[in-house]
């Protein structure tokens, strides 16, 4: 990044800046509201943070503009993380179910 | 023989070797914390329908915390920017910024743990519950054989709760949920007094710590490892920012990337905490 790309950069790292703050208000706010099942509240709470976490990573890490050697290493990072998170909730389906004693 | 690519990009890669290196080792803290949340998932959905425990942390002060280290990581690339223009006292002062909200983040997180260490569960002899803060733990605490004498008495402030809802084998935690009003939640109010109590009366007597409940051990290694990462982090950046500083007279632009990769751990920290809020502080 050029020193004049940088100071053009100040502005958006300052939109990231309130649209995060912003975030943190909406996902308290959404929490405070009662919403009609858990499903919907923990996708709400999860959208919200995704969003605030793509602007962390995209603008303050510079990840919208990096050489393809950082996308190939996240891609496989991307991979296996999400076989970390999924291949693991799998087991869930042999457990036997709950019932309160 | 000097360091190869500090600042020139190899030709090969397109990068400078320290961004490799950050991004290399960040791939690895990737999957580090993605462990301890996929663990988390699997504990969550894995427990008794309604064990789960909500409203045990204090919502406004993780919220606050939360806007600390986005004010942290904003200062950060600002600072980074800063170098890229040639101005390095603007750096100086943006960074310093960055190291002093590192710093409120690490004392209220201790705070809440402080919280937590001093929350007790006391469970008497005749099966009532009482739950609340300590006030003062009444005589004990001497040696005896190499054996740290259990206090005559404790005094919590707190709630009770009757044997018969033990008894009739509703767990506590529903219980509990009454109590999120008092810090934030979504529960009634419910009314807090004090409580003395001789130990000779009490069955159990725990603390809020990891050993706790399930939710407090996964709280305390996510939110104990995560602090780790912010107190190494802002001992790297201190140390840019103070005593090695003197990188930006003869090499300004290795010192400028210096910051850029201290800047992108500490922003990958920031994106941890992201998750961390809301999963562990509000479903």
């Amino acid at each position: 990044m050029s020193h004049h790309d940088a100071q053009k950069s100040i502005k958006i790292y300052l939109f990231v800046f309130a649209s995060l703050i912003v975030g943190t208000i909406l996902t308290v706010g959404a929490w405070k509201v009662h919403m009609p099942t858990v499903f919907i509240t923990v996708l709400v709470a999860l959208v919200i943070a995704s969003v605030k976490a793509s602007l962390v990573a995209g603008w303050f890490m510079h990840l919208a503009s990096e050489q393809k050697m950082i996308y190939a290493i996240l891609g496989f990072t991307a991979f296996f993380f999400l076989g970390m998170m999924f291949l693991t909730l799998w087991a869930m389906t042999d457990a036997p179910t709950h019932a309160l004693p | 023989m000097d360091i190869p690519y500090t600042v020139l990009p190899r030709r090969d890669t397109g990068l400078y070797n320290a961004k490799l290196g950050i991004w290399l080792f960040l791939a690895s803290e990737v999957m580090l914390f993605g462990a301890l949340f996929s663990s988390y998932i699997l504990l969550r959905v894995g427990a008794y329908p309604g064990a789960w425990p909500h409203g045990i942390l204090n919502v406004p002060i993780g919220t606050v915390n939360t806007m600390v280290l986005i004010c942290s990581s904003v200062t950060v690339v600002l600072g980074w920017a800063a170098l890229k223009a040639n101005n390095f006292a603007r750096y100086r002062k943006l960074q310093a910024i960055t190291i002093v909200c590192s710093m409120m983040f690490v004392c209220i997180k201790s705070y809440e743990y402080y919280d937590k260490f001093t929350h007790y569960e006391v469970v008497l002899k005749d099966g009532r519950v009482i739950d609340g803060h300590l006030i003062e733990k009444v005589g004990g605490g001497q040696m005896v054989n190499g054996v740290r004498q259990h206090p005559e008495s404790i005094i919590l402030h707190g709630v009770e709760f009757p044997a018969e809802m033990k008894a009739a084998g509703m767990a506590k935690v529903p219980l509990m949920e009454r109590l999120a009003g008092e810090h934030g939640g979504h529960g009634s109010h419910v009314e807090h007094k004090e409580y003395t109590i001789a130990w000779s009366d009490t069955a159990r007597v725990q603390n809020y710590g990891p050993w706790h409940n399930t939710y407090l051990a996964i709280y305390f290694t996510m939110t104990g490892l995560h602090a780790l990462h912010v107190i190494g982090g802002a001992l790297v950046m201190g140390w840019i920012w103070g005593p090695g500083a003197k990188l930006w007279k003869t090499d300004p632009e290795r010192y400028t990337n210096r910051v850029e990769v201290s800047g992108l751990f500490w922003h990958f920290v920031d994106l941890v905490w992201i998750f961390l809020f809301p999963i562990l502080y509000l479903l």
